[in-house]
């Protein structure tokens, strides 16, 4: 009983340990050469260019959304005038990191998890360190680079989208006055507003491409190793994405 | 180890001694000594499970040992830190079991990979090198497919081109044959000896093809249990009569008379 409590803790400790590592060893591949700029590339083509078209409709629609919620609720106060302000610091604070990270989870993170799994499971990352080339600093890092650049980019787009979605509705379909729609954004929007929600980004991308290559990386050989892992690296990435968001929100804030 | 004197004092290409490595409360390798002669053949053969992956992955430096070491031209790479193993594994060309080609890349793109990512030659200089060693291993023509468009015995061909693009000194060798139906097993094996003469490689290879792949090696070692019970040419292994290597063989037999009288 001790004994297998014991070697529970252990192990769980030193799978955190060893994931720890890993985000350490690919940003330290990262900073040392040689540099892989085109990987870099090539991955923020998959994660990020490949998203816009998803990213944006999500965007668009949870921008409509908010002008039809928002213009219902503020019409009981009389203040549909602020329905530009409440639209944009929602979106800008908090949907448009959150939602385009889920969405870029769902759509970039579980290829990703399942790429590398299967690159695992085919001997493929081991045939990459027998040629003498190091498989995090040639699969992991340009990932983890390629997040980091992409989430904020996802992000403003995320926010530019749905705050014109709201407009689309809250001033097009409902009737809110349009030039206070656009005004209120332009008075009570601070430029702090707009980097908490960048920072947030940020993070999450780290966070993201941290979980989905680990996962992917350490899958087990075999093909329900790889649909494991895939799995997890999700389901992970979206709790971690939720718990960071209100932890950095209540630094941020 | 039943010995079977090695006859020929050639410098050795790699010696392992007392190698031990543990999975778990698995013993895996348990004090395996064995020499690999430089420019000649050898196989480990040995019934599934008894250890002869995992020495190879010692061979081609992706694990480490519990204990005992293993020296490749005098340098015992054992004690490596990450860059020195790099630089040992630059003479290495190694084929793995399914190919391990990048399913992302076109053939040529795999074959080239080698040369783009470790030496600073330029586009041109490369292309005709890979179109003479995809011609040397049969596969002319075939640069634009995709790994996935090949067959079987054509991957295994295109993952050899890979393996030997940097010229190694040392080629290993993953059950090549694996999957490939006896007369694919037999051009592979013949590619081998005739890649094998033609650079003046050492070759380790890991079988469980017997007795075809006794036809091709300089030096057989059969494995049993984590350890090595005979190792010597073919001739002496076969002579040496021993029990359980002829249960292996019998075993070996026996299952290819079953799969066959499935079919």
């Amino acid at each position: 009983m001790v004994e297998r409590l014991g070697a529970l803790v252990i192990d769980n400790v030193t799978a955190l340990g060893n994931f720890v590592l890993f985000l350490g060893t690919a940003v330290w591949c990262a900073v040392t050469p040689p540099y892989k700029p085109r990987l870099v590339i090539r991955q923020v083509r998959i994660i990020g260019a490949e998203s816009i078209v998803l990213v944006g409709l999500i965007g668009a629609f949870t921008g409509m959304v908010l002008g039809l919620q928002g213009y219902n609720t503020l019409r009981r106060f009389g203040s549909e005038g602020a329905l530009g302000t409440v639209v944009a610091l929602v979106l800008v604070r908090e949907l448009g990191p959150v939602l385009a990270a889920l969405m870029v989870t769902a759509r970039a993170g579980s290829a990703m998890a399942a790429e590398l799994g299967s690159m695992q499971a085919t001997e493929q990352v081991d045939a990459l360190a027998v040629m003498a080339i190091n498989p995090i600093q040639y699969l992991v890092s340009p990932r983890v680079i390629a997040g980091v650049i992409s989430f904020p980019l996802l992000t403003s787009i995320f926010d530019v989208i749905g705050i014109w979605g709201g407009y689309l509705i809250g001033v097009g379909l409902m009737g809110a006055p349009g030039g206070s729609y656009l005004n209120g954004i332009a008075q009570n929007m601070s430029g702090h507003d707009i980097m908490s929600g960048l920072y947030k980004a940020l993070v999450f991308g780290l966070v993201v491409m941290w979980v989905c290559c680990y996962k992917g990386y350490h899958a087990q050989r075999m093909a329900t190793g790889v649909s494991r892992a895939t799995t997890e690296a999700v389901v992970l990435s979206s709790v971690l994405i939720l718990a960071w968001d209100y932890f950095l929100t209540s630094i941020l804030l | 180890m039943a010995a079977v004197e090695q006859n020929g004092n050639g410098p050795l290409a790699i010696e392992v001694r007392a190698l031990r490595h543990r999975f778990g409360r698995q013993q895996v390798l348990n004090g395996v000594d064995l020499d690999f002669p430089r420019g000649q053949i050898t196989t480990i053969v040995g019934p599934s499970g008894c250890g002869k992956t995992v020495l190879l992955k010692h061979l081609n430096l992706l694990l480490r040992a519990d204990s005992g070491k293993i020296v490749i031209d005098g340098v015992d790479v054992t004690r490596l830190g990450n860059r020195g193993l790099d630089e040992v594994r630059k003479e290495f060309g190694m084929l793995f079991q399914a190919g391990a080609l990048f399913d992302s890349m076109s053939v040529f793109d795999n074959v080239a990979f080698p040369l783009v990512e470790n030496t600073r030659l330029g586009r041109e200089e490369i292309a005709p090198k890979v179109r003479e060693m995809l011609a040397n291993v049969g596969l002319e023509g075939m640069e634009a497919k995709y790994p996935s468009e090949l067959s079987g015995g054509m991957q295994k061909r295109a993952a050899l081109a890979r393996a030997l693009i940097r010229n190694p000194k040392l080629l290993m060798l993953d059950e090549p044959t694996t999957g490939l139906d006896p007369t694919r097993t037999g051009s592979i094996h013949a590619l081998v000896r005739h890649t094998q003469q033609r650079f003046g490689l050492t070759v380790v290879m890991v079988s469980h093809d017997v007795p075809a792949v006794f036809e091709i090696s300089d030096h057989v070692a059969f494995m049993h249990e984590g350890r090595m019970r005979l190792s010597g040419t073919p001739a002496e292994v076969t002579a040496a009569n021993d029990e359980v290597f002829n249960r292996f063989l019998a075993g070996r037999a026996a299952g290819e008379e079953q799969g066959a009288s499935a079919l």
